[in-house]
């Protein structure tokens, strides 16, 4: 097991008061491992991401938990320390390439900057393991575009240079927050495929963060379903495909139109919309949108269980073995 | 759908001048929408597809004159709108609204919702002052929206919420053809159901027609009669949708298809992945646009533009490799 994290509790402490963003998650990811964390916005993907890089600013807060790295507590670390690990051993990209990169430098001086950064090496040495990084992420005359500004790159170009600098230390864990919403579907097959090889070429783990679940069903092993700063299901993937069994996660497959789909018939809809953080219901958080809520799932929240090996939370499952879904 | 066609573009261009020199003269020209025909028929949804920078918005603000073609007819039920003179082509406006991509940037924050609803019936003096209260309760309604929303600004609504209002301005003006553009892009899985379904009840309910412009090919699959496939300012392909998805003829909507991940793992195709970028606009590849990138290419793709040619019933592509098929 390569990173673990436990019962973290991540708040964001606002004017009209505290709201929980990510609110006792816990998850593993293992070595070489795609983990996938699927969610829409507001449901605390990307705050569980930012938590464990050691980037949550205030208002915001890690309130409890652990985030267990290679047998440390990520949490107990100084800033030094937390800086050594951050771009060496768990790097990430993020979803904007252009506002990620500094626009008045090189591309390849932003890469260099890592390398030097985390390893003993000479300025030269650097450059050519720059250059070679590009390479490998698929860039045309690597030692041309090396000497590029991010402007005079394309989203694809860019998003392919933040893998180059996130892959330049040989990380065991790469996050990638929302690494294909700004590109065209074109261009999301390259980058998609692009992190497989990575993943398969250095063995690394990546924690895929998105909203999209054809990119979750293309490219993870195991996956997350959050709803609101909870996990609300976890499984294989190909088991929650196929069997999907929260409610939530069932009416976010069956609303997405598919291209298979020959029927003219309008598409499933979740009714309502995401509950204001700061004015939760009192039972399950997806009790006032759910089609099988039940009087129960509106006092009393569900505990994550495991049911064959895979989680869920809801009381449809609750001391039963099998509900047809 | 009817036979009768709401609106004939014919040899559409739009350019846009990048640079000039010294004395004023351009030296470099962007070719966003270069040499693009299509028919759309009263009661049809048409969509139009492509990645970004393909020009399907430029087609939109076209259609509803927030751009002038710089070359080319526009026909709307026969009559020629690019030849009309601006007051007259603004006649024709509340004909042909326009839904936005991104309901954050298109309603006025300062505005209630119920102004926003009111102004265009105002502007165009559709109804007398004291029936304008009873229209935009109807329009709300219309859209899924409480009558008590009225008062309230665009802030205080989600994402999705804002896209009903946006929806409701369009149709204050009773239009016949919406230009959608990229109505639920912006928006969460779990809502972009909600509009999409919403869409698609208006337009039976108001007898609308629709041109529908998205980068997703399964949203677009899911509401239009027939696509459009776009690549570089060019038509690349122009089908019935079940015709276009299950029998795609051009490489490029092929290559489109194929890149869209599908929600089963169990099929984790073998997919085309392209090479490369889409080139840049200002200087396009000779020959197809899409030469540079295509995975089928034969002799000539690099030096002769390929026409975009019917070879199949109603199944039109701009291909070389179905030059000798003329139906």
């Amino acid at each position: 097991m390569l990173l673990e994290v436990k019962n973290l509790v991540t708040e964001f402490h606002m004017k009209r008061g505290t709201v929980k963003a990510v609110n006792n998650i816990s998850y593993q990811v293992d070595q070489g491992e795609i983990l996938a964390i699927v969610g829409e916005s507001g449901s605390g993907k990307s705050v569980s991401s930012l938590s464990i890089m050691g980037l949550i600013r205030s208002p915001g807060e890690i309130a409890a938990g652990e985030i267990i790295y290679n047998g440390q507590d990520l949490l107990k670390l100084s800033q030094k320390e937390m800086q050594k690990i951050r771009g060496d051993k768990i790097s990430m990209i993020f979803q904007e390439p252009m506002t990620s990169l500094n626009p008045v430098y090189r591309v390849g001086d932003q890469i260099t900057e890592s390398i030097l950064t985390h390893m003993k090496i000479s300025k030269e040495e650097a450059k050519k393991r720059a250059i070679k990084m590009l390479e490998i992420v698929g860039i045309p005359s690597p030692a041309d575009r090396f000497n590029d500004y991010p402007h005079q790159m394309s989203g694809g170009m860019r998003q392919r240079v933040m893998i180059a600098m996130a892959i330049s230390c040989d990380p065991e864990l790469l996050i990638a927050d929302e690494p294909t919403t700004a590109l065209d579907v074109t261009i999301q097959a390259q980058i998609l495929d692009l992190l497989k090889q990575m993943r398969d070429k250095f063995h690394m783990a990546v924690l895929l963060i998105t909203h999209d679940l054809g990119v979750v069903a293309e490219t993870a092993d195991r996956v997350l379903v959050m709803y609101c700063g909870q996990v609300v299901e976890e499984a294989d993937v190909k088991e929650l495909f196929q069997k999907p069994l929260h409610p939530y996660t069932l009416g976010l497959l069956k609303s997405i139109p598919k291209l298979e789909d020959e029927s003219k018939e309008p598409l499933y809809m979740i009714k309502g919309m995401v509950p204001n953080p700061l004015h939760m219901p009192p039972g399950c958080p997806f009790s006032d949108r759910c089609d099988r809520c039940m009087e129960r799932c509106r006092k009393e929240m569900p505990d994550l269980q495991e049911i064959n090996g895979r989680k869920v939370r809801c009381f449809l499952y609750d001391q039963k073995e099998e509900v047809q879904a | 759908m009817t036979d009768e066609v709401l609106i004939d573009v014919q040899h559409l261009y739009k350019r846009f001048v990048v640079d000039t020199n010294f004395f004023g003269r351009p030296t470099s020209v962007l070719k966003a929408v270069d040499d693009v025909s299509f028919q759309i028929h009263k009661g049809e949804a048409f969509g139009l597809v492509g990645e970004s920078g393909c020009g399907k918005t430029t087609i939109g603000k076209m259609l509803v004159n927030l751009y002038t073609p710089s070359e080319g007819k526009i026909f709307f039920e026969g009559k020629e709108l690019t030849a009309m003179k601006p007051k007259e082509r603004r006649e024709y406006c509340k004909d042909i609204q326009l839904i936005f991509q991104d309901p954050y940037a298109s309603l006025n924050p300062r505005m209630t919702v119920g102004d926003i609803i009111a102004e265009p019936i105002r502007i165009n003096h559709l109804l007398p002052d004291n029936e304008v209260e009873n229209r935009v309760t109807y329009l709300l309604n219309c859209v899924g929206l409480a009558n008590h929303m009225r008062n309230r600004y665009p802030h205080e609504f989600s994402g999705g919420q804002r896209q009903r209002v946006g929806i409701a301005r369009a149709l204050a003006v009773q239009p016949k053809l919406i230009v959608c553009d990229e109505p639920v892009s912006a928006l969460d899985v779990s809502i972009q159901a909600q509009v999409l379904n919403l869409l698609d009840d208006l337009k039976d309910e108001f007898g609308l027609t629709y041109l529908f412009i998205a980068h997703g090919l399964n949203v677009v699959k899911h509401i239009s009669d027939r696509v459009g496939v776009m690549y570089l300012g060019k038509l690349m392909e122009i089908a019935p949708k079940h015709e276009l998805y299950a029998n795609p003829l051009n490489p490029y909507t092929k290559a489109l298809l194929s890149a869209i991940p599908s929600v089963n793992p169990e099929t984790r195709r073998k997919r085309i992945i392209l090479q490369g970028d889409v080139p840049s606009p200002i200087d396009p590849p000779a020959g197809c646009r899409f030469c540079s990138r295509c995975f089928e290419k034969v002799d000539g793709c690099d030096s002769v533009t390929p026409e975009l040619r019917m070879v199949q019933p109603n199944h039109w592509v701009a291909c070389h490799r179905f030059d000798d098929q003329n139906l």
